[in-house]
């Protein structure tokens, strides 16, 4: 992987930080301590950074404010049950929390939904990353000072989760997919419906590409800022809009479609050479463009027919070890689920995107001066209940 | 974008020439280090290194195959839970006047096991769209593994979490403060014998919904109605 002038200047500049700081530690530094609660952590985040003036010389988040054990709570629900709790992972782009999940205990039990149900999941799926990171590049901005982007995100967003709401009843909670298919049908008239509220978020779209990325404040702020090379990006498994703005050309919905209908689409994997924020902003930008052109063509191509499979009302899955992950808003999003052929998991291991991505943060917050802290992690988008699981 | 060639097989046969060679070629080079290995054709592949060779399993997947990306490490105890089996804990046989459940017996998943902890990470090769899961057993009297972090800067955290939450140890890591729990923090909260409170103090409200229904004799063969 060749690295671009400015990603060599930018690693350069991070070891030469990491060098100084044994020479700092001598000195007296200062510790600002950013969080638990701030504007630009998403929930509670904390970050502990060591400074050498304005300079980053140490970051370190410190999380757990939000741990809900998950991972445990998960051996004592069935499998059925198991869904309720994954919703609120990451709850911007809940309905997509549940997909790789259900795939993983279908592909235990050698069920597969029936092709309707394959393509509403797929619908329901590009929704929840439009309602998710349409809200990203609104806040985004709201972290470099303008306020009014973070209005029109709100704004806009809502017309995507009346559409959610419209199918299956839960604005920000959806708990809709089940293994084998999905609960319910699309209501009547619901395609045409979504497909004006669609236009509104193009249009939304194409105000941020003006009011965001055109603004020169904007583009002082990001360019060059926050440079994540590729071989660093894939070491610390970072995934999504983050691995692809490094110019990593790496998509799991092309790469590895797992169950989703996404292969059947005409679509395109953006990616963006420079690894800094700008280009994880203007990657996440023509994401969410992508997934408005998906979700026009699925709506017209959805097939008709059941949208559950038969499966037993008890739902037993067989012994094994099964592991699916799809491209989630945040990112790569898996679940490693180990069953003994109880009606309960007995190990469900949650690869969440947002880790990854955020446990680079001492990498890359090496070096940087303090307001471009904020930026730093604002570009990475994280959510903490994504982190702390 | 290089090769993406490497998977054709025709999707009807069950055998995997590409991680079927995967295989060969690690057994090549790890000898009786490569304990166990399982190939599910066409989709996903698993093997078990001995504890000691972990960190150079994962610098030759990196160096020699190509696996750069790191997805994730974590552990599993394979102790059958001692609260019962699914989900009823004692509490509620002692409640219902039932004698309590005998434990399972310890089984172990793909590739084999033959300690009660053990290790797990994935990497994966994104150029050429296929990943590995590693597993290695964790020796019981030391449970101390090396770090990959050398290999994987990314595993760093990991680490933390797998640590905090099995008591498992990493030798050659930096830092393995506590992640998520605070630091007073006593007990490995994954640890299947770590006792879940909630669920031992009060009946699973939960249970009525897998409950026989009248007429069911066949619990596992009664289809679902299609919705």
């Amino acid at each position: 992987m060749t690295l671009t002038d400015r990603q060599q200047l930018a690693y350069i500049a991070g070891q030469a930080a990491d060098a100084r700081l044994n020479v700092e530690l001598e000195t007296e530094g200062m510790i600002l301590n950013i969080g638990p609660q701030h504007p630009a952590t998403h929930g509670t985040l904390r970050v502990i950074v060591r400074l050498d003036g304005e300079q980053v010389v140490a970051a370190e988040p410190v999380m757990g404010y939000m741990h809900r054990g998950y991972e445990k709570l998960t051996e004592v629900r069935t499998y059925p049950q198991v869904t309720t709790l994954i919703n609120r992972i990451d709850w911007l782009g809940s309905f997509a929390n549940e997909v790789p999940f259900i795939l993983a205990a279908e592909k235990l039990m050698e069920v597969e939904a029936p092709p309707r149900a394959q393509w509403i999941r797929t619908i329901l799926f590009e929704l929840s990353r439009i309602a998710n990171i349409t809200l990203f590049l609104g806040d985004m901005a709201a972290q470099i000072g303008a306020l009014t982007p973070v209005f029109y995100a709100f704004r806009d967003r809502e017309y995507i989760l009346n559409q959610i709401e419209a199918v299956t009843g839960g604005r920000f909670h959806p708990n809709f997919d089940r293994i084998g298919g999905l609960k319910d049908d699309l209501p009547k008239g619901w395609g045409e419906e979504t497909k004006g509220a669609l236009r509104k978020l193009s249009e939304f779209c194409d105000t941020m590409e003006n009011l965001v990325l055109g603004n020169e404040i904007f583009a002082a702020r990001t360019r060059g800022i926050g440079v994540i090379p590729a071989d660093i990006a894939q070491a610390y498994g970072l995934s999504g809009a983050n691995l692809r703005a490094s110019g990593v050309d790496f998509d799991l919905r092309r790469d590895n479609p797992a169950g989703l209908v996404h292969d059947k689409l005409d679509w395109k994997v953006w990616t963006h050479p420079d690894g800094d924020s700008f280009a994880r902003y203007w990657v996440r930008l023509q994401e969410t463009r992508e997934a408005i052109k998906m979700v026009e063509q699925l709506i017209d191509g959805v097939p008709s027919g059941p949208v559950m499979a038969k499966v037993p009302r008890i739902i037993k899955v067989p012994a094994g070890e099964a592991w699916v992950e799809t491209e989630n808003p945040l990112g790569a999003m898996g679940y490693y689920v180990i069953s003994k052929g109880d009606l309960t998991p007995f190990r469900v291991k949650i690869r969440s995107a947002s880790f990854n991505n955020v446990s680079i943060a001492p990498w890359v917050l090496r070096g940087v001066y303090v307001p471009d802290v904020i930026t730093i992690l604002a570009s990475l988008y994280f959510i903490l209940g994504d982190i702390d699981r | 974008m290089s090769t993406t060639d490497l998977e054709i097989v025709p999707p009807s046969e069950p055998v995997d020439e590409f991680r079927d060679g995967i295989v060969a070629a690690l057994t090549v080079r790890l000898g009786s280090a490569l304990v166990g290995s399982h190939v599910r054709p066409n989709d996903d592949l698993w093997v078990r290194v001995a504890a000691d060779a972990w960190a150079d399993t994962f610098r030759l997947l990196r160096d020699v195959h190509g696996l750069r990306y790191f997805n994730f490490l974590s552990a599993i105890d394979w102790m059958p839970s001692p609260y019962g089996r699914d989900m009823d804990s004692q509490v509620d046989n002692v409640l219902e006047g039932k004698e309590p459940k005998a434990p399972d017996a310890r089984t172990t998943g793909v590739a084999g096991g033959d300690t009660r902890f053990q290790v797990f990470a994935r990497v994966h090769n994104l150029a050429d769209h296929w990943g590995i899961t590693v597993k290695a057993d964790v020796p019981d009297d030391s449970l101390t593994m090396d770090s990959i972090i050398s290999v994987y800067a990314g595993a760093n955290w990991h680490e933390r979490e797998v640590a905090e939450m099995y008591g498992v140890s990493f030798a050659g890591h930096p830092d393995l403060r506590k992640l998520y729990l605070p630091t007073e923090f006593e007990g490995y909260p994954l640890r299947k014998d770590f006792a879940l409170l909630a669920r031992r103090i009060r009946p699973w409200p939960g249970i009525v919904d897998v409950e026989q229904m009248p007429g069911d004799n066949e619990p596992d063969e009664a289809a679902a109605e299609p919705a």
